[in-house]
């Protein structure tokens, strides 16, 4: 904490003293995120997302307590069976394998069993998970999947329309969240795992972390912005962007106590369970939750002002304070003219409203 | 709010409340429920210390089947809780216990079994129900015929009324049109079950599909052979043909038959009912029964047979007609009237349970289903508890890894967060063992995810909290209106944000399916546990610290340090010759600015700042004088000058 107390920084972001210009400076954002967005299109486009047995059908065994985890004696295993049969094998953790095949019959899997059960000396009755899957399966729980978002979004973005009374703050979340959603495919696609089911959960909760995270900094803006238009010293930018300040040390916060656990489970899933639900879940979380954190601050605000600065009032509005500041710079410094009248009812002006004195 | 800040908040009554109602009641209720209905094997549903878990975490095999209907008629969730009904019937008869059968998203049916059953279980719940009507050529007891000749009144329970308290007396009259058939005293000693098989020309010489000559001594002697004490002769399975003479056992294996060919198939049911049977002159009798009406083709087939049969005449065994669902005779009624219209009521000893199951068996035999597999799975029992435990493992990394940074931000205050998420947890822990005994929830991987992702979501609350209060204090409020204020302010944020949260996992449990539904149960639960904690538990134990000295004076260690927290605000810089610069900047005023307005704006009544301890205290100075005036901003920057030198030289003086 030598020379860096987090406490004074938030307290510098809170009064104004340290002010990142995340506003004025978003162009530079959009072309962050643009940038991030078309990477992920282009990943996505050329590796693609590698479809789970869930989703392809297909059969899968998992042995669990294994002497080995080489690949080849299942592949031996499998081929001695279905000559022809190119299995994916994979290790689960430091003592499982798995192994993916096209479907296959009872009778086969019985026999690829009991060979991968010698093969590897494990006791099938308890070591070994035989699951299959029809080809359709995972497409219509992605289909439901996809219905549950359709309808989630459109009532998410009701919602926020409704309680921040501004169309325009619900589409520019709405639209935030959903670039999160491609940047996380596009990282999920350039790491190279399968997409699961559980891939699919994980970013359903990205959806809703990154709703969330957005719906908490909006209503600083709100907060902010609520009396922007009753008077003419500060501009709706600039009174969005004191409220992004305002909550970064939240939002660092929050983000790294959700990426905590989050992180915890990658650790453990992707070093000591290998491939499953547990791995792909945590993966998907840890970059969406990041994502959706950081696009709170950095998209989802900025866009919002571009949006509303398209709305007449706030257009007007912008336009007289800016006129009025330049009008006051001709004669007066700026600082003297912030300094001016804060006209408060029932309150005296103070010395504030008084002619100043040249130091 | 204005209601909310007039009325005295009681942070300790809450408490207690609180804690009698959330945690003490639900774990004792827990508690008690353990020794009065906990689990075991013979009671898989019932209460226990530790929640049920799903079969991906316990073992075993889960079969997802989706119903497709043969006629491209519709799947209602009607047809799907019947034909829940027809695969637990078939895997109870089997003799799995525990096993698991659920419909999933109004679409799927998800049967869950432990362990690792036989591929025959499998196929057997996979298989397609067929109802049958077919007339009975003649029945015995169900235990194998030479043994059971002498004996009296073997083994008739169940469905089939045991007294023989002649039920032929009709209820329905002919006048009405409406057919009445009676299920007769079953299996009464031996009614003569070997008609002299004289037709030994095998199958072929029935002149009508209750002739007698239809039971060859091929047929005889499987039916005298036939054992239906043995459960595996009570598994059922279609696969009967049709057009031939059947020997079944009773569902309940207390008679067999040797049934004539198909006569009516289920699927020309129309519809069935339960109920009071009506008596012929308005008004109902006090006796249950099932109404059963046939479709126009099935009300044809169906006279024809009533009519043949209703000839043999009443005490006859060829009198009566068997309802076969799935190989097993369900109920065999005798004719008591000719049904020409469809129309018919099936009366005797029925129960109203009785008469309901029969009625849902009846209608699931109108239903043309089949279903397919849609993915089968089997989970070795150590699979899923490393699974399990290496999820824990996960989720105590995790929370370790919250505890540590919470203190590391909020320092004594970090306790607080720990403390809540640890209240938080304990209800999430009791709420899941109270669902997993009252409504058959079970804990899955994916719900164990949800759980784990849950921490982050619950100490974001009181991190939006806990900002907003030392917002406040950085407004130069004392601990105690900080925290009036700053709830008011974050509690609205916290409810809007979880709102969102709320309606995702809603919408998701109700459209998802599979483990995106279990992930969002315990979304929205811990969202829900979340809200309640925040409000009756880490509010009031706020506003109690509020009174500690250690807290309200601002202890460097408590987190809540005024000067740490207003200081590198009001400090001047020395910015050399001689000069030091203050504080302001454009954005700085703005920023005072937008922060007073905020401020205004949410009226709070806020008699003398606590005069006491800011005078006692040398730290910055409040944002209001005695009187409540705000201050001018000349007037502040003087003061802060004045607190920022006084504590110079309270730390030279160090």
């Amino acid at each position: 904490m030598a020379g860096f107390s987090f406490a004074a920084w938030g307290n510098d972001l809170y009064t104004g003293r340290r002010s990142y210009p995340i506003i004025s400076k978003r162009r530079r954002w959009f072309g962050v995120f643009a940038l991030l967005a078309v990477a992920s299109i282009a990943v996505l486009g050329v590796r693609g997302l590698s479809l789970s047995i869930d989703f392809r059908g297909g059969t899968e065994i998992t042995l669990a307590n294994t002497s080995t985890t080489d690949q080849q004696p299942a592949i031996a295993a499998v081929q001695a069976v279905v000559p022809g049969e190119q299995p994916l094998v994979a290790s689960v953790g430091s003592n499982g394998v798995r192994i993916q095949t096209n479907t296959l019959t009872e009778a086969q899997v019985a026999e690829v069993g009991q060979k991968l059960a010698d093969a590897y000396h494990v006791n099938p009755a308890n070591d070994m998970t035989v699951s299959s899957v029809g080809p359709t399966w995972g497409s219509s729980v992605s289909v439901r999947a996809l219905w549950g978002v359709i309808v989630f979004v459109l009532a998410a973005a009701a919602f926020m329309a409704i309680y921040f009374r501004a169309w325009r703050m619900s589409l520019a979340a709405i639209i935030s969240m959903l670039t999160d959603l491609l940047i996380s495919a596009g990282v999920y696609a350039a790491v190279g795992w399968e997409v699961s089911p559980s891939t699919i959960i994980g970013f359903l909760t990205i959806l809703g972390f990154s709703l969330y995270d957005k719906m908490v900094v909006f209503d600083k803006v709100r907060e902010n912005a609520d009396g922007v238009l009753d008077q003419t010293r500060t501009t709706y930018a600039e009174r969005a962007n004191l409220a992004v300040n305002q909550t970064l040390v939240r939002s660092i916060n929050t983000s790294v106590v959700a990426l905590l656990p989050v992180g915890g489970i990658l650790f453990v899933g992707a070093l000591l369970l290998g491939a499953g639900t547990l791995r792909d879940l945590s993966l998907s979380l840890f970059v969406g939750i990041f994502v959706g954190a950081a696009s709170s601050l950095f998209l989802a605000t900025p866009l919002d002002v571009t949006l509303r600065e398209g709305e007449p009032r706030i257009k007007a509005h912008t336009a007289k304070v800016l006129a009025a500041r330049a009008g006051s710079l001709d004669g007066d410094d700026v600082a003297d003219s912030l300094a001016a009248v804060q006209l408060t009812p029932g309150q005296h002006l103070g010395q504030g409203a008084q002619p100043r004195r040249k130091r | 709010m204005a209601n909310s800040s007039t009325r005295r908040s009681r942070p300790v009554r809450t408490l207690v409340i609180f804690a009698v109602l959330t945690v003490l009641v639900p774990f004792a209720g827990l508690i008690t429920g353990t020794f009065v209905d906990g689990r075991s094997t013979e009671n898989p549903s019932g209460a226990s210390m530790t929640p049920g878990l799903a079969l991906d975490l316990e073992g075993g095999t889960q079969i997802i089947l989706t119903p497709t209907t043969t006629d491209g008629s519709q799947v209602t969730s009607n047809t799907i809780a019947e034909a829940i009904n027809v695969i637990r019937q078939r895997i109870d008869a089997n003799g799995v216990s525990e096993a698991e059968i659920s419909s999933q998203g109004g679409k799927n049916i998800v049967v869950g079994i432990p362990g690792k059953p036989s591929q025959a279980t499998i196929d057997l719940v996979s298989q397609a129900a067929q109802m049958r009507f077919r007339a009975v050529l003649t029945y015995a007891a169900g235990t194998p015929t030479p043994t059971d000749t002498g004996s009296p009144s073997p083994a008739a329970t169940g469905t089939a009324p045991t007294d023989g308290a002649s039920p032929s007396v009709s209820p329905a009259g002919k006048s009405a049109g409406v057919g009445a058939v009676t299920v007769p005293a079953a299996a009464s000693p031996s009614p003569s079950p070997s008609p002299s098989p004289t037709s030994t020309g095998g199958t072929a010489a029935a002149s009508n599909p209750s002739d007698l000559a239809q039971i060859t001594p091929e047929i005889q002697a499987k039916f005298d052979a036939l054992d239906c004490t043995n459960p595996d002769n009570l598994k059922g399975g279609g696969g009967d043909d049709p057009t031939k003479p059947l020997v079944a056992c009773s569902q309940d294996g207390s008679a067999k038959y040797i049934l004539g060919p198909v006569e009516v198939e289920g699927t020309h049911i129309a519809s069935a009912s339960s109920g009071l049977i009506p008596l012929p002159g308005g008004g109902t009798s006090n006796e249950w029964g099932v109404s059963l009406t046939l479709d126009s083709v099935g009300a044809k087939e169906f006279a024809a047979t009533s009519q043949r049969l209703y000839n043999f005449g009443q005490g006859n065994p060829q009198n009566q007609f068997a309802i076969v669902l799935d190989g097993l005779v369900v109920e065999a009624p005798s004719i008591n009237n000719v049904i020409s219209d469809g129309r018919a009521q099936i009366s005797g000893n029925f129960t109203q349970q009785s008469a309901a199951t029969l009625a849902n068996q009846l209608s699931f035999g109108a239903l043309p289903i089949q279903f397919d597999v849609q993915s089968q799975e089997q989970v070795s029992a150590t699979l899923g508890s490393q699974q399990l435990e290496r999820g824990l493992l996960a989720g105590i990394i995790g929370l370790i890894l919250v505890v540590i940074y919470s203190l590391f931000q909020y320092r004594t205050l970090g306790l607080l967060t720990v403390a809540s998420l640890v209240v938080a947890g304990s209800i999430t822990y009791v709420a899941i063992a109270l669902l997993s005994w009252g409504m058959g929830y079970r804990l899955s991987l994916a719900g164990v995810a949800g759980l784990i992702v849950a921490i982050g979501f619950t100490a974001d609350s009181f991190i939006v909290y806990f900002e907003r209060i030392r917002d406040e204090l950085r407004n130069g409020r004392t601990l105690h209106f900080a925290v009036q204020r700053g709830w008011q302010r974050a509690r609205r944020t916290i409810y809007a944000a979880k709102a969102v949260n709320l309606i995702s996992a809603i919408i998701l449990y109700y459209l998802a399916v599979g483990g995106v539904q279990g992930f969002a149960f315990t979304l929205g639960l811990t969202t829900v546990i979340d809200v309640m904690v925040v409000v009756w538990f880490t509010h009031p134990i706020m506003e109690l610290l509020t009174r500690v000295p250690f807290f309200r004076d601002g202890h460097l260690a408590s987190g809540l340090n005024r000067a740490r927290l207003t200081l590198s605000a009001a400090k001047p810089r020395y910015v050399g010759a001689g000069r030091v610069a203050g504080p302001e900047t454009i954005a700085e005023e703005a920023a005072a600015e937008v922060n007073a307005e905020v401020e205004g704006a949410t009226p709070a009544t806020e008699p003398a700042l606590a005069t006491a301890s800011v005078t006692s205290s040398p730290l910055p100075a409040p944002a209001t004088d005695e009187s409540g005036r705000r201050l001018t901003i000349a007037e502040r920057r003087a003061a802060e000058r004045k607190a920022a030198a006084a504590t110079d030289e309270n730390e030279e003086g160090r």
